[in-house]
């Protein structure tokens, strides 16, 4: 009966708030159940099931386009079924650093795991293992929901059996049902994005990756959308790691934050210990000020971000 | 909490309702055993199961929409129109070129059908930047699916829209009077070389796109591959009245075997320069080469 329990939980944040009695607890939570797979999987190889195993973990990781360094010795550790926030001004390396942990782009150096998985070494397996949702909406308009959906299941390899189930169930998750049949042309942002969500569930990810996920949605569908993502892990189990460079987002989802300033990560942690470093009542938008100097608005005017991606397009 | 796929609590409801899976009743942790044939099912997934279904699965979607969107075979129809009905009817009056034993407009009109296929895979490419642009390339390539089926379903997308061509240059040619073969197998076989040709000339274009990664470059290229291609070939004078050295650049276009093989399966009187096995060789081995190649550039799209 853990799920109900954990409904609406924090569970662990990595960088000074391991020794939380309820961290350890989740902890080992976690343990037990990663146990139950190893027995059950002879497939559980190359470290997969070590001990402590954090769905998402990078180490060193660094990209390089030319001279510019995009991301600059990233190391992060995302614990098993929890929502981490990669928080930052538009050119702060984010995208940059999800492209590289869903073995989009080769890193310059440093490693990545996903699910125990080495994104460069592995990436097929690292595939099977995650979800993605891009920045962009990017249903195919001139297909219905449930043909978008059919579409995924086929190339995530569910089999046949279970393709219909699978979907009819994203779709109820989702709240789509009752647009299952409908041209996603004719959809809202909101529901696009949600569709989108559907898409990247089906087969059961380890691990969601979400770039901006409401970036451009109304404060309803945001928070629609958010509601969605903390059901999605706590029904599925899925650890999800987002980029934001929306402050509320990231305080209200999170339970981790990693806060990216000119391809660093400058700080990482809950959202509370972030906040207690800074001061007593302090806001994330302070912490952000605090760490990255300015603030979040102020770093990357769209030109500038719109030339970084034309000369990462043009050197990559 | 999971940190395989995830299965459990409510979420595992589906693979106990179909029987797969017997839930412990003691909680809502799944089943061990049960997990075990989920995973061995999705990650035992042979490559080329993953090959074949992942191509078709792309390929019909884009049957789907250009069914539900036939506007767009219609726009695409005017060109071999205007090649057939102005171009054709004014050159078969000079008679100023040898086709042996067939009028001009038999020679031209599967020269016609293989032009549109050459223009439409040609521009195929753009999707891709498109796609790109739309964040819907990156979903895809978020997915196990090998990069060759990707490509491969796009081609064979491709190779859908060329059918549709074909379509309408049956009717074209009909309404000219051009001896058409009905006969089933010389029809299958066109159809079988039209998609071949567009599956061929469209991972070209998507193998340049892939390259030069934006639409306004990739235009610019477009342009400058689609005449040089279509000129140094068959498709409206034989290989016998040119110059050498163009004869010598239509031997390896391989527009010119589709043209062989269009020419000998779709009207009357059509005789194989080449001969049909040597036209479904070249294709065979340019389309693979080419999808091995663009699979390596996809990746490249989206950095």
């Amino acid at each position: 009966m853990r799920t109900a329990a954990q409904v609406g939980r924090k569970p662990a944040a990595i960088g000074g708030a391991r020794t939380e009695a309820g961290v350890i607890q989740s902890n080992e939570a976690m343990d037990t159940d990663r146990k139950t797979r190893t027995d059950s999987d002879a497939a559980a190889r190359d470290g997969a099931s070590a001990p402590n195993m954090s769905a998402v973990e990078a180490v060193g990781l660094t990209r390089r386009f030319g001279t510019l360094t995009a991301v600059d010795n990233l190391t992060l550790s995302v614990p098993a079924g929890s929502i981490f926030g990669l928080l930052g001004p538009n050119g702060a390396g984010k995208t940059t650093t999800i492209k590289m942990l869903t073995t989009m782009l080769p890193p310059s150096a440093g490693m990545a795991r996903v699910s125990g998985f080495d994104v460069v070494r592995q990436p097929v397996e690292v595939r099977r293992r995650m979800g993605y949702v891009s920045q962009m909406l990017s249903a195919d308009g001139a297909l219905t929901g449930y043909e978008n959906l059919l579409l995924f299941a086929r190339l995530y390899a569910i089999p046949r059996p279970l393709r219909r189930l699978r979907i009819l169930e994203a779709l109820e998750f989702m709240a789509l049902s009752e647009s299952q049949n409908v041209m996603v042309r004719n959809y809202s942002g909101g529901m696009i994005r949600r569709l989108e969500i559907a898409q990247s569930m089906l087969h059961r990810p380890a691990v969601l990756f979400l770039d901006e996920p409401t970036v451009g949605l109304d404060p309803v569908a945001r928070r629609a959308v958010w509601e969605h993502l903390r059901g999605l892990r706590d029904n599925f189990g899925a650890t999800i790691l987002m980029t934001t460079h929306d402050m509320e987002e990231a305080d209200e989802l999170s339970e981790t934050i990693a806060i990216m300033h000119l391809s660093r990560v400058v700080a990482i942690g809950s959202p509370e210990s972030l906040k207690a470093q800074v001061g007593p009542d302090a806001s994330l938008d302070d912490v952000f000020v605090h760490y990255a100097g300015g603030l979040i608005e102020q770093g990357g005017r769209y030109s500038d971000v719109a030339s970084l991606r034309r000369t990462v397009r043009r050197l990559g | 909490m999971q940190a395989g796929f995830g299965i459990r609590g409510s979420g595992f409801a589906e693979e106990i309702s179909l029987g797969i899976c017997s839930a412990n009743p003691e909680s809502l942790t799944p089943n061990p055993a049960c997990i075990a044939i989920i995973d061995k099912r999705m990650t035992k997934d042979p490559i080329y199961r993953a090959f074949i279904r992942d191509t078709l699965a792309l390929a019909e979607v884009e049957l789907r929409k250009l069914a539900r969107d036939p506007v767009e075979i219609l726009t695409r129809a005017i060109q071999p129109a205007l090649w057939l009905l102005v171009f054709g009817q004014v050159m078969a009056r000079l008679k100023a070129i040898p086709t042996d034993n067939m009028t001009y407009l038999t020679f031209m009109a599967p020269g016609i059908l293989a032009q549109s296929v050459l223009f439409i895979a040609i521009f195929y490419g753009i999707n891709v930047i498109w796609e790109r642009d739309l964040g819907i390339l990156q979903k895809l390539m978020a997915t196990p699916a090998p990069r060759s089926a990707l490509v491969l379903g796009k081609a064979l997308s491709a190779g859908v829209r060329g059918t549709s061509q074909a379509v309408i240059i049956y009717l074209l040619a009909l309404m000219l009077g051009i001896p058409i073969r009905f006969q089933v197998g010389a029809i299958l076989g066109v159809v079988g070389f039209v998609l071949l040709g567009s599956a061929l000339f469209s991972t070209f274009s998507l193998a340049v796109a892939c390259v030069v990664k934006t639409r306004e470059r990739f235009m610019g290229i477009g342009q400058v591959l689609t005449m040089p291609l279509f000129f140094a070939s068959n498709a409206i004078y034989p290989l016998a009245i040119m110059p050498a050295w163009l004869r010598a650049l239509a031997r390896v276009n391989p527009l010119s075997y589709q043209v062989d093989a269009l020419r000998t399966l779709m009207v009357q009187g059509g005789q194989s320069m080449f001969g049909l096995g040597t036209d479904v060789a070249v294709h065979l081995v340019v389309l693979t080469v080419l999808v091995l190649l663009t699979a390596r550039l996809y990746p490249n799209v989206v950095r």
